[in-house]
């Protein structure tokens, strides 16, 4: 790997400060490198990151059929990776016009990353320079215990699509709360344990107001305080208790409770694999916002480098080339669904109903179609409109909010389904749907989308760890999950059970072909334990859907 | 119904056959397939979709048409051995295995099959499995003009037999049949601990020594080489001044020097001598359908790259595909791909391969091995013509082998096997021939468990 030469990098210097005119911010420096096939080969299974922790896994084969992107978070083959500096990759033999085009596609997706609220958690360090030193803890760990750094590796891998992302995200964005106790007494004892009258609830509001006013921001909390406890001696035990409870069972992020709770790891002679557990949880929580904003990110880039494009001076002459490059990245599949042309014609829609002032009560209120169609309020709003999109939303959030009729009807989209001709032995591709609500739902259910696992405290009373697989229509990848219990009972030191659903039995839609319906599944709740390596199978239930 | 097979049929009835296997043949035989080679697209037996899903779009590729780099076979062959050895650790340590050999072959024209031997593994999370009804595909977007319902667009079926689009398959370049699969021989050998070949000692001298004249020497030896000689002789006149005109040469003024004389003397010649023959023999009949072809192929894939690493690549294959009559084919790929039809009989392949054996002569030069897989359908109930056909078979071969993957439909066995134990064989001659019988659910484990048991 080596980096671009000093023509390449001034063109690169030249596209930052047009893009930044534009209005896109981002930071300084960048890194970039020209890469050959066998760097990439090399790169592509440690997610593009150069300093990632080598793992003998990386070395095979990977089989994907199955799931696919569900395992993983990051792609392999990204050209921008989210690091201080972002680093980006290039092929030796690009023209300058591409590398233009690619540039500014580049310097979209860092100005992504930087701005959109569903990277918070990556903005403080660099993500390489956190990898090297990891790697480096992992190889040193590796000289110590050999081949059980490998074993903790694949179990805490085996569960890193279980981390709890966004209490992440939500420690970070959320504003810094009041004291915790304070919480508790107004929230949650006063309420729910007093059961206050309201009268009794806003005295109590006004004797803290006073106190504040009284002693000071610190000084009054304590003094309010000690006059509670007079009035309730109980309630810095159910505080204590409450704090227990919550910190024991709370949220989904089965890799952090195992770090916690279990016992085997936390045996002195142990501990190291809380280290590499950790590594692979960060890891894993790092690449969380990349597969959640994809659509997004390359929308965003689409829409930039085309429109920053087109406005360099410094390239002209080479429109027709770059409209060849540009419709094969950017053009509607007739079917299928491509992230750059979904994404950037999103962007586009949004800022030109914002432009008319479409994205309004006002609007909303008209019926008439043609009025409809002819409303314009001339805001002049939509460029700003998108970069608050781009800084707020995330894919599930972009398409449940602006997939409506007028985007479907316009782009001329609709939802493709495959089924088997028998007779022909074909599979046939058919317009099955062009109604925004059932595209909406296609799209929804195509984005990544990790099982919700929690663990319930009312369940785990005892030694044995039982898992909550929250019933969401979907069952699990039945043939994986023998080898992942089995990790995870590795690490908790104890048996461990799952509680799932399983589809019991899936009858054809009545009525004729012509009129596709979603067939009847018959659910089974099933108990999966792990005890001894040993997995075993129970049905507790059916339930009708 | 083809006339020859009428003519059969008849025959069959004179002999008198129960009405299952009247109604099988009818149906075998009333289909109106063929066994032409299917067009080398390859197609996904589910409905999987076959376009890339949002998240399989990326920049590089997108962008910079760099594609994935097909990671090459040798970088994984490599560390295979490492893999294989930790993976035994991991059993020994209490973990289930998780190196599987990747799969296998990729079929081109001409004999350029191409099989790709890598190591592979698969991570395993709690991830959604997604659930269909098997007739219909994922939903996926589409653009453009089209009423609700309409069909835009169709995509044949892959041919049902058309194995191999394994794991590991597709991923790599070309590479040669011969050394990927010796590579995959020695993986099998070693990893599944297949045996080795116990008649060592019988095996013939890996290279064999003619004595020919070939070797030129001067001054001395057994022939002496006239118009070397003499070609010597002019050449060191000219240099003397011997020979001032050369149009009008006299010899007598010649002279020879001792060096002039080149004789021929006696030399050794390295020749190599083919170790093995193997006879691939499959029922392509139109009960062959599917899953029964599916698992013989790749058997047959595996015993052959096991006898490479046996026979330290001293292997020669011929292919033999039969219905009603034996045809012999030419290579590994028309062998793989002919597509299923017709109707079903066992012996026609054993007689050609007598025929073969007897015609070239090839019981003097080598160890022949004789492989067939079949799903145990015959129209020849009882072996009457079968059986001698393997008897005399059993006179010269090392080894013959036979696999039958089940339909799963008949009780007590399908007709070649009922036949086979009836006629004893089996018992009697356990060194010869084998017998493996496997569900039409049967994975690779269990394909390697059947080579195993036929070779061993």
């Amino acid at each position: 790997m080596e980096l671009i030469d000093q023509h390449t990098k001034k063109i690169m210097e030249g596209c930052k400060d047009r893009a930044r005119e534009a209005g896109l911010s981002f930071d300084d420096e960048t890194l970039e490198y020209i890469v050959t096939n066998r760097d990439l080969l090399e790169l592509s299974p440690k997610i593009m990151i150069p300093t990632l922790y080598d793992y003998w896994v990386h070395d095979v084969e990977v089989l994907k059929e199955k799931g696919r992107y569900e395992l993983y978070p990051g792609n392999p083959y990204e050209t921008v990776i989210n690091t201080r500096p972002a680093i980006s990759f290039y092929n030796d033999n690009n023209p300058d016009w591409l590398n233009v085009m690619i540039f500014y596609h580049v310097l979209a997706h860092i100005d992504f990353f930087q701005n959109n609220i569903f990277f918070r958690h990556t903005w403080d360090y660099d993500f390489t320079g956190q990898a090297l030193s990891d790697k480096r803890l992992i190889a040193r760990l590796r000289a110590e215990k050999g081949r059980w750094v490998d074993y903790v590796i694949e179990f805490s891998r085996g569960i890193d699509n279980l981390v709890g992302y966004y209490s992440e995200l939500s420690r970070l964005n959320r504003p810094q709360s009041e004291s915790k106790r304070l919480d508790f007494y107004f929230d949650v004892f006063l309420q729910a344990e007093r059961h206050l009258s309201i009268t009794e609830y806003i005295k109590e509001i006004e004797r803290y107001n006073d106190c504040l006013r009284q002693y000071g921001e610190k000084l009054g909390e304590d003094s309010f305080f000690s006059d509670a406890d007079i009035k309730y001696p109980e309630f810095e035990a159910f505080f204590k208790k409450s704090l227990e409870k919550k910190s024991k069972y709370k949220g989904t992020d089965l890799l952090q409770f195992l770090m916690d709770h279990s016992d085997f790891l936390n045996k002195e002679e142990n501990e190291w694999m809380k280290s590499i557990m950790q590594v692979v949880r960060k890891t894993s929580v790092f690449f969380q916002p990349q597969i959640r904003t994809k659509i997004m990110n390359e929308g965003w880039a689409s829409y930039w480098h085309e429109t920053l494009f087109l406005q360099d001076d410094r390239i002209k002459s080479h429109e027709v080339e770059f409209a060849r490059v540009n419709a094969g990245v950017t053009s509607m599949p007739r079917v299928g669904l491509n992230p750059y042309a979904l994404g950037m014609r999103m962007f586009y829609y949004i800022e030109d109903m914002v432009n008319k002032g479409k994205h309004s009560f006002d609007f909303q209120k008209v019926l008439d179609q043609n009025r409809r169609k002819d409303f314009d309020a001339k805001t002049g709003k939509g460029r700003e409109f998108i970069f608050k999109i781009r800084e707020n939303f995330c894919d599930f959030m972009f398409i449940s909010t602006f997939v409506d009729q007028d985007f479907v009807t316009l782009n001329n989209l609709f939802v493709a389904g495959q089924r088997l001709n028998q007779a022909k032995m074909v599979w046939e591709y058919y317009v099955k749907s062009r109604k925004a609500e059932e595209y909406r739902k296609m799209l929804m259910d195509s984005l990544y989308h990790p099982p919700y696992i929690d663990v319930p405290a009312d369940k785990n009373t005892s030694k044995t760890l039982y898992l909550r697989h929250n019933f969401e229509e979907k069952p699990l990848v039945a043939e994986f999950i023998a080898n992942t219990m089995m990790g995870i009972e590795y690490l908790w030191g104890w048996p461990v059970q799952l509680e799932t659903h399983e589809v019991f039995s899936m009858s054809p839609p009545a009525g004729p072909q012509e009129v596709q319906k979603e067939p009847d599944i018959e659910w089974q709740q099933i108990l999966y334990t792990m005890e001894n390596r040993k997995l075993s199978k129970r049905a507790l239930g059916k339930m009708k859907k | 119904m083809r006339p020859e097979l009428r003519k059969y049929y008849e025959e069959l009835k004179q002999r008198g056959m129960s009405p299952e296997l009247e109604e099988r043949i009818s149906r075998e035989s009333d289909e109106p397939g063929t066994h032409d080679i299917p067009s080398e697209s390859e197609y996904p037996l589910s409905g999987r979709s076959l376009l890339p899903g949002i998240y399989e779009y990326h920049d590089l590729a997108v962008l910079q048409s760099m594609s994935a780099p097909a990671s090459p076979y040798t970088t994984c062959l490599r560390s295979v051995e490492d893999l294989l050895e930790q993976d035994k650790q991991r059993e020994q340590d209490g973990f289930p295995r998780k190196i599987r050999v990747g799969r296998l072959i990729k079929p081109g024209k001409g004999g350029k099959d191409k099989i790709v031997v890598v190591p592979t593994t698969v991570e395993e999370k709690f991830i959604h499995d997604s659930i269909r009804p098997p007739q219909e595909g994922e939903g996926t977007g589409g653009s453009g003009e089209g009423e609700e319902g309409e069909v835009i667009g169709e995509e044949p079926v892959r041919s049902p037999q058309g194995a191999g689009s394994g794991p590991g398959e597709g991923q790599g370049g070309p590479h040669e049949m011969e050394s990927s699969a010796y590579d995959l021989g020695k993986i099998l050998t070693e990893k599944f601990e297949l045996p080795n070949l116990k008649d060592k000692g019988k095996k013939r001298s890996l290279t064999r020594y003619t004595y020919d004249m070939t070797d030129k020497h001067k001054g001395f030896g057994q022939i002496l080489d006239k118009k070397a000689t003499l070609r010597e002789i002019v050449e060191t006149n000219i240099h003397l001044g011997n020979l001032p005109d050369p149009g009008d040469i006299d010899p007598t003024g010649f002279l020879i020097s001792p060096n002039d004389k080149v004789y021929r003397i006696l030399s050794r010649e390295k020749d190599y001598e083919s170790q093995a023959m193997v006879f691939f023999l499959r029922d392509y009949s139109g009960s062959m359908s599917g899953k029964p072809t599916e698992l013989v192929v790749s058997q047959h894939v595996m015993i052959y790259s096991w006898l490479l690493y046996q026979y330290e690549k001293q292997v020669e294959s011929r292919f033999i595909l039969h219905d009603t009559d034996a045809t012999e084919v030419p290579d590994f790929y028309t062998y793989y791909n002919s597509r299923v039809a017709g109707g079903t009989k066992v012996a026609s392949a054993f007689r050609l391969v007598n025929q073969i054996v007897e015609k070239e002569n090839l019981i003097k030069d080598y160890n022949i091995y004789v492989f067939h897989g079949t799903d145990g359908d015959d129209w020849d109930t009882d072996g009457k013509e079968t059986i001698p056909e393997i008897v005399k078979m059993l006179g010269y071969v090392n080894r013959v082998g036979i696999s039958i993957a089940e339909h799963g439909v008949s009780s007590g066995g399908t007709e070649v096997e009922k036949y086979l134990k009836k006629s004893r064989l089996l018992d009697e001659k356990p060194n010869l021939i084998r017998l493996d019988v496997m569900g039409k659910d049967a994975d690779e484990p269990r394909l390697i468990e059947g080579i195993k048991k036929l070779i061993s």
